[in-house]
Protein backbone atom coordinates (compact mmCIF):
# COMPACT_ATOMS: atom_id res chain seq x y z
CA UNK A 1 0.00 0.00 0.00
CA UNK A 2 1.36 3.34 -1.02
CA UNK A 3 1.83 5.85 2.26
CA UNK A 4 -0.97 7.95 -0.20
CA UNK A 5 -3.10 5.83 0.11
CA UNK A 6 -2.62 4.52 4.07
CA UNK A 7 -3.31 8.45 4.45
CA UNK A 8 -6.42 8.15 3.07
CA UNK A 9 -7.22 5.19 5.32
CA UNK A 10 -5.57 6.84 8.04
CA UNK A 11 -8.30 9.79 7.65
CA UNK A 12 -11.31 7.45 7.11
CA UNK A 13 -10.43 5.52 10.70
CA UNK A 14 -9.97 8.52 12.36
CA UNK A 15 -13.42 10.42 10.53
CA UNK A 16 -15.35 7.21 11.07
CA UNK A 17 -14.79 6.79 14.72
CA UNK A 18 -15.71 10.76 15.26
CA UNK A 19 -18.41 10.45 13.22
CA UNK A 20 -19.98 7.21 15.58
CA UNK A 21 -19.30 8.99 18.68
CA UNK A 22 -20.54 12.24 17.91
CA UNK A 23 -23.06 12.06 14.95
CA UNK A 24 -21.59 14.66 13.11
CA UNK A 25 -19.73 13.82 9.47
CA UNK A 26 -16.38 13.66 10.09
CA UNK A 27 -15.58 16.79 7.54
CA UNK A 28 -13.97 18.67 10.71
CA UNK A 29 -10.63 16.06 10.12
CA UNK A 30 -10.97 14.74 6.90
CA UNK A 31 -10.66 18.16 5.17
CA UNK A 32 -8.19 19.82 6.80
CA UNK A 33 -6.21 15.92 6.95
CA UNK A 34 -7.03 16.04 2.92
CA UNK A 35 -5.16 19.29 3.01
CA UNK A 36 -2.13 18.45 5.14
CA UNK A 37 -1.03 15.12 4.16
CA UNK A 38 -2.39 14.63 0.54
CA UNK A 39 -1.60 17.99 -0.91
CA UNK A 40 -5.44 18.69 -1.39
CA UNK A 41 -6.76 22.11 -2.57
CA UNK A 42 -9.21 23.16 0.15
CA UNK A 43 -12.02 23.50 -2.25
CA UNK A 44 -11.41 19.47 -3.78
CA UNK A 45 -10.77 18.31 -0.09
CA UNK A 46 -14.14 19.64 0.67
CA UNK A 47 -16.23 18.07 -1.86
CA UNK A 48 -14.15 14.92 -1.54
CA UNK A 49 -15.06 14.78 1.64
CA UNK A 50 -18.49 14.94 1.17
CA UNK A 51 -18.45 12.06 -1.18
CA UNK A 52 -16.73 9.98 1.81
CA UNK A 53 -18.76 11.11 4.18
CA UNK A 54 -21.78 9.81 2.05
CA UNK A 55 -20.23 6.72 3.35
CA UNK A 56 -19.64 7.40 6.31
CA UNK A 57 -23.36 8.59 7.27
CA UNK A 58 -24.89 5.44 6.25
CA UNK A 59 -22.37 2.90 8.17
CA UNK A 60 -22.72 4.96 11.49
CA UNK A 61 -26.57 5.77 10.87
CA UNK A 62 -27.08 2.29 10.26
CA UNK A 63 -25.35 1.13 13.17
CA UNK A 64 -27.13 3.63 15.03
CA UNK A 65 -30.37 2.55 13.73
CA UNK A 66 -29.65 -0.97 15.35
CA UNK A 67 -29.22 -0.17 18.59
CA UNK A 68 -32.49 1.30 18.07
CA UNK A 69 -31.51 5.23 18.46
CA UNK A 70 -32.28 6.85 15.20
CA UNK A 71 -35.80 8.51 15.51
CA UNK A 72 -36.89 8.49 11.44
CA UNK A 73 -39.64 10.94 12.07
CA UNK A 74 -36.97 13.09 13.56
CA UNK A 75 -34.18 12.21 10.58
CA UNK A 76 -37.02 12.95 7.80
CA UNK A 77 -38.68 16.35 9.36
CA UNK A 78 -34.94 17.79 9.78
CA UNK A 79 -32.88 15.67 6.62
CA UNK A 80 -35.27 16.59 3.90
CA UNK A 81 -36.06 20.36 4.24
CA UNK A 82 -32.33 20.85 5.04
CA UNK A 83 -31.48 19.03 1.65
CA UNK A 84 -33.36 21.84 0.44
CA UNK A 85 -31.60 24.47 2.69
CA UNK A 86 -28.44 23.07 1.86
CA UNK A 87 -28.84 24.62 -2.07
CA UNK A 88 -30.21 27.62 -0.67
CA UNK A 89 -26.81 28.34 1.58
CA UNK A 90 -24.59 26.88 -1.17
CA UNK A 91 -25.82 29.04 -3.50
CA UNK A 92 -26.10 32.47 -0.93
CA UNK A 93 -22.11 31.25 -0.15
CA UNK A 94 -21.17 32.01 -3.63
CA UNK A 95 -22.25 35.68 -3.79
CA UNK A 96 -21.30 37.18 -0.42
CA UNK A 97 -18.42 36.31 2.51
CA UNK A 98 -19.63 37.99 5.37
CA UNK A 99 -17.60 37.84 8.13
CA UNK A 100 -19.52 39.71 10.64
CA UNK A 101 -22.24 36.93 9.81
CA UNK A 102 -19.96 34.28 10.42
CA UNK A 103 -18.56 35.63 13.71
CA UNK A 104 -22.28 36.00 15.20
CA UNK A 105 -22.36 32.21 14.14
CA UNK A 106 -19.46 31.08 16.21
CA UNK A 107 -21.31 32.87 18.91
CA UNK A 108 -24.03 31.50 18.41
CA UNK A 109 -22.25 28.15 18.68
CA UNK A 110 -20.54 29.05 21.75
CA UNK A 111 -23.58 29.78 22.98
CA UNK A 112 -25.43 26.36 22.59
CA UNK A 113 -22.17 24.55 23.54
CA UNK A 114 -22.41 26.33 27.28
CA UNK A 115 -26.28 25.37 27.05
CA UNK A 116 -25.46 21.80 26.07
CA UNK A 117 -22.42 21.82 29.03
CA UNK A 118 -24.18 23.20 31.49
CA UNK B 1 -48.46 18.50 14.43
CA UNK B 2 -47.05 22.42 15.36
CA UNK B 3 -44.30 20.69 16.48
CA UNK B 4 -43.25 18.95 13.19
CA UNK B 5 -43.93 22.08 11.41
CA UNK B 6 -40.92 23.71 14.21
CA UNK B 7 -38.73 21.04 13.80
CA UNK B 8 -39.01 20.75 9.82
CA UNK B 9 -38.38 24.89 9.64
CA UNK B 10 -35.25 24.40 12.04
CA UNK B 11 -33.96 21.64 9.21
CA UNK B 12 -34.28 24.05 6.84
CA UNK B 13 -32.80 26.38 8.67
CA UNK B 14 -29.94 24.39 10.14
CA UNK B 15 -29.25 23.18 6.45
CA UNK B 16 -29.04 26.72 5.35
CA UNK B 17 -26.30 27.45 7.74
CA UNK B 18 -24.34 24.55 7.10
CA UNK B 19 -23.94 25.06 3.53
CA UNK B 20 -23.25 29.08 4.15
CA UNK B 21 -20.85 29.10 7.05
CA UNK B 22 -19.42 25.47 5.49
CA UNK B 23 -19.54 23.61 8.57
CA UNK B 24 -20.84 20.15 8.36
CA UNK B 25 -24.97 19.26 8.91
CA UNK B 26 -24.07 17.48 11.84
CA UNK B 27 -22.22 20.38 14.28
CA UNK B 28 -25.72 21.94 13.17
CA UNK B 29 -28.21 19.16 13.59
CA UNK B 30 -27.33 17.65 16.74
CA UNK B 31 -27.93 20.79 19.11
CA UNK B 32 -31.67 21.90 16.68
CA UNK B 33 -32.76 17.89 18.07
CA UNK B 34 -31.29 18.50 21.30
CA UNK B 35 -33.51 21.40 21.44
CA UNK B 36 -36.60 19.56 19.74
CA UNK B 37 -36.49 17.41 23.22
CA UNK B 38 -34.51 14.52 21.84
CA UNK B 39 -31.64 12.70 24.33
CA UNK B 40 -27.94 13.18 23.16
CA UNK B 41 -27.78 9.62 22.10
CA UNK B 42 -30.88 10.27 19.72
CA UNK B 43 -29.84 13.40 18.51
CA UNK B 44 -26.02 11.76 17.75
CA UNK B 45 -27.95 8.77 15.52
CA UNK B 46 -30.71 10.80 14.26
CA UNK B 47 -28.00 13.75 12.94
CA UNK B 48 -26.31 10.83 11.18
CA UNK B 49 -29.66 9.76 9.12
CA UNK B 50 -31.02 13.61 8.66
CA UNK B 51 -27.16 13.87 7.10
CA UNK B 52 -27.81 10.73 4.66
CA UNK B 53 -30.00 13.21 2.19
CA UNK B 54 -27.72 15.73 2.21
CA UNK B 55 -24.65 14.57 1.53
CA UNK B 56 -26.10 12.84 -1.45
CA UNK B 57 -27.31 15.95 -3.05
CA UNK B 58 -24.27 17.41 -2.01
CA UNK B 59 -21.64 15.22 -3.44
CA UNK B 60 -24.36 15.13 -6.47
CA UNK B 61 -23.78 18.30 -6.88
CA UNK B 62 -19.70 18.45 -6.08
CA UNK B 63 -19.77 15.52 -9.05
CA UNK B 64 -21.24 17.58 -11.40
CA UNK B 65 -18.77 20.31 -11.00
CA UNK B 66 -15.94 18.02 -10.89
CA UNK B 67 -14.37 18.78 -7.68
CA UNK B 68 -14.65 15.33 -6.00
CA UNK B 69 -11.98 12.43 -6.14
CA UNK B 70 -13.87 9.86 -6.19
CA UNK B 71 -11.24 6.94 -5.63
CA UNK B 72 -10.32 8.74 -2.48
CA UNK B 73 -13.00 9.27 -1.37
CA UNK B 74 -14.26 5.87 -1.60
CA UNK B 75 -10.99 4.83 0.09
CA UNK B 76 -11.70 7.33 3.15
CA UNK B 77 -15.28 6.62 3.25
CA UNK B 78 -14.66 2.77 3.47
CA UNK B 79 -11.96 2.71 5.79
CA UNK B 80 -14.70 4.63 8.14
CA UNK B 81 -17.33 2.53 8.37
CA UNK B 82 -15.72 -0.28 11.19
CA UNK B 83 -14.27 2.91 12.98
CA UNK B 84 -17.82 4.24 12.84
CA UNK B 85 -19.49 1.04 14.48
CA UNK B 86 -16.44 1.24 16.99
CA UNK B 87 -17.73 4.79 17.72
CA UNK B 88 -21.27 4.23 18.08
CA UNK B 89 -20.72 1.65 20.72
CA UNK B 90 -19.00 4.20 22.53
CA UNK B 91 -21.66 6.38 21.88
CA UNK B 92 -24.23 3.95 23.70
CA UNK B 93 -22.17 3.22 26.45
CA UNK B 94 -21.61 7.07 27.31
CA UNK B 95 -24.13 8.70 29.71
CA UNK B 96 -26.38 10.94 28.08
CA UNK B 97 -24.58 14.20 29.64
CA UNK B 98 -20.98 13.11 29.05
CA UNK B 99 -22.15 13.16 25.45
CA UNK B 100 -23.35 16.33 25.48
CA UNK B 101 -20.59 17.78 26.79
CA UNK B 102 -18.40 16.10 24.60
CA UNK B 103 -20.43 17.88 21.61
CA UNK B 104 -19.99 21.02 23.64
CA UNK B 105 -16.44 20.80 23.21
CA UNK B 106 -16.89 20.27 19.27
CA UNK B 107 -18.64 22.82 19.24
CA UNK B 108 -16.22 25.37 20.96
CA UNK B 109 -13.66 24.07 18.46
CA UNK B 110 -15.72 24.23 15.43
CA UNK B 111 -16.50 28.16 16.54
CA UNK B 112 -12.96 29.34 17.39
CA UNK B 113 -11.88 27.17 13.92
CA UNK B 114 -14.55 29.55 12.02
CA UNK B 115 -13.70 32.70 13.56
CA UNK B 116 -9.61 32.67 12.85
CA UNK B 117 -11.14 31.68 9.07
CA UNK B 118 -12.92 34.70 9.07
CA UNK B 119 -10.49 36.95 10.79
CA UNK B 120 -7.62 36.22 8.49
CA UNK B 121 -9.04 35.62 5.03
CA UNK B 122 -8.66 39.28 3.29
CA UNK B 123 -11.17 38.60 0.92
CA UNK B 124 -13.94 37.87 3.85
CA UNK B 125 -15.18 41.51 4.56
Amino acid sequence: MSRRTLALVGIGLAAGFLSGVLGIGGGIVIVPLLVALVAYAPKRAMATSLAAILFTAVAAAASHAQAGNVDWSYAALIGLPATAGAVLGAWVHQRIAPRGAVLAFSVLLVVSAGKLAL
Amino acid sequence: MSHDVLAAALGLLAGTLSALFGVGGGVVFVPTLIFLGASARVAVATSLAAMVPVVLMGSWRQTRYGSVTWRDAVIIGVASVPTAKLGEIVADSLPNDTLQRLFAVLLVITAVQLAVRALRDPAAH
